[in-house]
């Protein structure tokens, strides 16, 4: 994982170089980043690329991406070499310095990153760049082990320490290490229940680690967590919205990956996390107050349904979310509120931690 | 009942407005108003019916002015802002029809000024041969006088109602008569009249007739001309109800427009704001003199065969059709007559309402050549071309000019030209599309029109122009059309649109898709530079920082550089080359 990307990038210009001076038109070759070049393998629990991939020659009409996508290379390397970070946003004000190969918008220096990424295989932070979001946070019986990053010196981050706040995930989590006797991780969709959880105290009560994802988990939170529960060897357990966008969109990505980032799945997923709640049949278990379901919710179910290797392969799933497409609504983890605001901490957590054998795949 | 209360409004209003005019404007502000409790109401008891005598004796002609009277709009006056620019029109359509028919190369002098921001006094002066004295007051002072009617021949008049419908419409909004100046050689005096219709009975009354004076002003406010400046010519004057807009839609648009048309006048006008536009001629030659034809015989209707059967001088019905109508040879008369089971010596105006049905009849199925075409004065793509150019500035020309085909007996032909590109024309927006019928511009009832319709239908987008369904072409671009005939069908009496006859339809369309075609080979043509040069540029632009990238990455030094760009640049043009 933490193998430098500067050899792969030297011979890949260098092939281009040769090509270019035996008076042939170079490519690259890219592979294709959609859900239907992925496969899911289900022993080792993550989607894998498959081998379908686009190839850019240069053309005449390619040579504007073509020279952008060298001239991000090149910044690659620079930054890899000279030990440095550049957020997306950073850059593309880099290449503002390009004249004509500038990008005029962020979205363009965004797709032209993800391209070199796929490319080498390799994570976007193995090239020097950074995102800008929030890794996700940390409260419960854990202890991080990172480094200063003047001294190098080991730093002991307890979490239980943070009062009614949190530890936060950084970027690069490769180099963390944990101690930890807690029984499971808990990860949320939601701050707000997260918050909920720390102020009273869940994790001392469940001896457990809460971490909250704040929507779809960026990837230096899948990394976080894939690392902590491989190392410590406990269960991870999932809790967010009984909706298709928390079933599909987030829990999916979280356990198996994506279809746009296929290339690293194997890093950033979670094969050993459990589907908690809110499940559909718990809709009907706890009474809990519903909305309709959206079309466009409609819509992400049955395209689940339809072309996602991980649902396909999943019976339980198919049954459930169609269940839930069947009921028509969906359930937000707050609507447990409505049998009072601690109920969740009292009864609904307590009852389902009992039994995990019964958690959706 | 209805025909009548229609006269007796109308007579009322005609006195009403005589009065108005009399009176001085206080008094008339002054006086009682009739009221309406006053009025005494209608009587409840049973209603007395009037005998058949009774009805009789209310029973009267209506005349043509009076219907007019009532129905201005038919003939365009239906607001201020277009009875301005359709009392302009008249005359300028008289004006140019008089000089071409005398074979004078027209100067025209219009002078639009406001003596109120709703009155408007218009002059329209020409060098045409002028008018004989004693026809003066009947021209202007009477609806449905005029040489064009009964004859068959391409000219912008046709009915001989506009120039003393617009002489009614000024004396029924202003109280002023119209006026007439005219000189018909050196050596004749020139006279000026002021004439007003007597409505009623559709004649003129004739308000004063004098001789020029040579020293009064000019319409352009130097000397008044026509006897001192000009040899002959005509000055009309008029002071009309009226309000004054720019723009397209507008007097100034038309007076434009009917320079692009008539490349072969010069025209100077002066509008209310005082500007001065002068259009000059860019054509030396008159155009072809249109010929007069008679109507052939697939063109004429059941009623207009009646009442040519009543008033031909031909002795019978075989001489009649022989005489009366185009490509009737004695032969072809003798069998259509035959066809009808009428015999040969049969007196036309004897013919009864059956027999004429007959012979009508008779004369539809009859195979008959098509009438002579050659009668048209086309513009010409070459001047059509130069009328354009006189007045948008553009990056391209096209134009064609069909030759003629026909409509239910009547020839005409179809021209089209195009001025496209360059910086003046907006670029983003539908297109300007100017109409002509025989040289006159046709500015309202677009949609109406046929010449829009088949625009509409023509698919320009297969000449590389932008069009939505439905809509006009988007594109910075001036259409023109222009229909000749000898009896251009009008969907109204006010000439503001084309009929869709189906023959004219298709002329139109295969104009337009002969100028469309011209248009694609340019647009194209144009297309394909832009585009190689946007790769050449492509090319010089962005394989310099692929070796920017590869000198960075591979550390390679700057000839090497230099190299790998050059070889770049060499393989990537050359299979540009091939593509």
């Amino acid at each position: 994982m933490s193998e430098s990307v500067v050899p792969k990038i030297k011979k890949e210009a260098k092939g281009i170089e040769e090509s270019i001076l035996k008076k042939k038109k170079p490519s690259l070759r890219f592979p294709i980043r959609s859900l239907a070049n992925v496969r899911y393998l289900a022993k080792e629990g993550y989607f894998e690329i498959r081998g379908r991939k686009k190839e850019r020659t240069l053309t005449v009409n390619t040579v504007k991406t073509f020279a952008q996508t060298l001239r991000m290379m090149a910044l690659s390397k620079t930054l890899v070499e000279t030990d440095d970070i550049a957020t997306k946003r950073e850059a593309y004000y880099v290449s503002k310095n390009w004249d004509e190969a500038r990008f005029l918008e962020q979205t363009e220096s965004d797709t032209v990153m993800d391209d070199v990424e796929a490319l080498f295989e390799v994570n976007r932070e193995q090239l020097g760049f950074v995102p800008e979001e929030k890794g996700g946070d940390v409260a419960g019986n854990l202890v991080v082990i990172d480094k200063d990053p003047n001294t190098g010196k080991a730093i002991r981050i307890d979490c239980t320490k943070f009062g009614s706040g949190a530890y936060s995930i950084p970027i690069s989590v490769e180099d963390l290490k944990f101690e930890t006797k807690a029984k499971f991780i808990l990860v949320i969709e939601t701050a707000g229940m997260f918050q909920r959880l720390v102020k009273h105290g869940y994790w001392k009560k469940a001896n457990c680690i809460l971490v909250s994802m704040g929507g779809v988990p960026t990837r230096a939170c899948r990394r976080f967590i894939r690392r902590l529960a491989d190392m410590q060897k406990i269960p991870v357990y999932v809790f967010v919205d009984g909706d298709p966008y928390g079933i599909s969109n987030i829990y999916r990505t979280f356990k198996v990956g994506s279809g746009n980032a296929a290339h690293i799945n194997e890093f950033f997923c979670v094969p050993q996390a459990r589907f908690l709640g809110i499940t559909p049949q718990d809709i009907l278990d706890y009474k809990l107050p519903t909305h309709p379901l959206k079309e466009v919710d409609v819509k992400r179910a049955k395209d689940a349904l339809k072309n996602d290797p991980f649902f396909l392969h999943h019976k339980e799933w198919a049954k459930a979310i169609e269940h839930l497409v069947s009921m028509g609504v969906r359930a937000e983890q707050q609507a447990l509120a409505a049998h009072g605001l601690n109920y969740v901490i009292d009864k609904y957590l307590p009852d389902k931690v009992a039994h995990p054998e019964k958690f959706l795949p | 009942m209805a025909k009548r209360q229609l006269e007796l409004i109308a007579r009322e209003k005609t006195e009403r407005t005589i009065k108005k005019k009399s009176a001085p404007r206080a008094a008339s502000k002054a006086a009682p108003k009739p009221s309406l409790k006053a009025a005494p109401r209608p009587s409840p008891k049973p209603i007395v019916r009037l005998t058949a005598t009774d009805m009789a004796a209310r029973q009267r002609e209506i005349s043509v002015s009076e219907f007019f009277t009532k129905n201005r709009h038919l003939l365009g006056f239906d607001s201020p802002a277009k009875a301005l620019l359709t009392t302009v029109k008249e005359a300028v359509d008289n004006a140019l029809d008089a000089c071409e028919e005398a074979g004078i190369l027209p100067d025209l002098v219009i002078v639009i000024s406001e003596i109120t921001e709703t009155r408007y006094r218009v002059v329209v002066q020409d060098n045409g041969p002028g008018i004989v004295k004693a026809q003066i007051p009947r021209i202007f002072g009477q609806l449905l006088y005029g040489s064009k009617f009964h004859t068959l021949r391409q000219a912008r008049g046709q009915q001989g109602i506009g120039i003393s419908a617009a002489g009614m419409y000024g004396q029924l909004t202003t109280g002023k008569p119209i006026r007439i100046a005219s000189r018909t050689g050196p050596t004749k005096p020139g006279h000026e009249f002021e004439i007003q219709i007597d409505t009623k009975r559709n004649q003129p009354v004739v308000v004063s007739d004098r001789e020029l004076n040579e020293k009064e002003p000019g319409p352009d406010g130097e000397k008044r001309a026509v006897a001192r400046t000009m040899e002959h010519g005509t000055r009309v004057e008029l002071e009309i109800e009226a309000t004054y807009k720019k723009g397209r839609h507008s007097v100034d648009g038309y007076i434009e427009q009917t320079a692009i048309a008539n490349p072969h006048a010069s025209v100077t006008y002066v509008a209310p704001d005082g500007e001065r536009h002068e259009y000059a001629r860019v054509a030396q030659e008159l155009p072809k003199a249109p010929l007069e034809i008679k109507p052939h015989p697939h063109g004429v209707e059941l009623g207009i065969l009646l009442k040519m059967l009543h008033e031909t001088k031909a002795r019978n019905v075989v001489a009649f059709l022989h005489h009366d109508f185009s490509r009737v040879s004695g032969p072809v008369a003798e069998e259509i007559v035959k066809a009808a089971g009428l015999p040969l010596t049969m007196s036309p105006p004897k013919a009864a309402r059956e027999q004429a049905e007959a012979l009508y009849k008779a004369i539809q199925v009859a195979k008959l050549m098509a009438p002579q075409s050659n009668v048209l004065s086309p513009i010409g793509d070459e001047l059509l071309i130069e009328g354009l150019k006189k007045q948008v500035t553009a990056d391209f020309y096209a134009a064609t000019s069909r030759s003629p085909s026909v409509y239910r007996g009547n020839p005409f032909l179809v021209e089209a030209a195009l001025a496209y590109g360059g910086g003046h024309l907006p670029a983003d927006e539908l297109i300007t599309m100017i109409r002509f019928a025989n040289r006159v511009p046709l500015l309202y009832q677009q949609s109406a029109c046929a010449i829009t319709k088949s625009v509409l239908q023509t698919s320009w987008k297969t000449y590389g122009i932008q069009q939505s369904r439905g809509a006009l072409p988007a594109a910075p671009m001036v259409l023109m059309v222009h229909i000749a005939s000898v009896w251009v069908p009008f969907t109204s009496e006010s000439k503001e649109a084309v009929a869709s006859y189906p023959e004219i339809m298709k002329e139109i369309r295969l104009a337009l898709q002969d100028v469309g075609r011209k248009l694609g080979l340019y647009i194209r043509r144009g297309l394909r530079e832009a585009d190689a040069e946007k790769k050449r540029s492509y090319i010089e632009k962005y394989i310099p920082h692929i070796g920017i990238a590869l000198q960075e990455i591979l550390g390679i030094d700057d000839k090497r550089k230099e190299k790998v760009c050059a070889t770049l640049k060499d393989t990537l043009e050359r299979s540009r080359n091939n593509e």
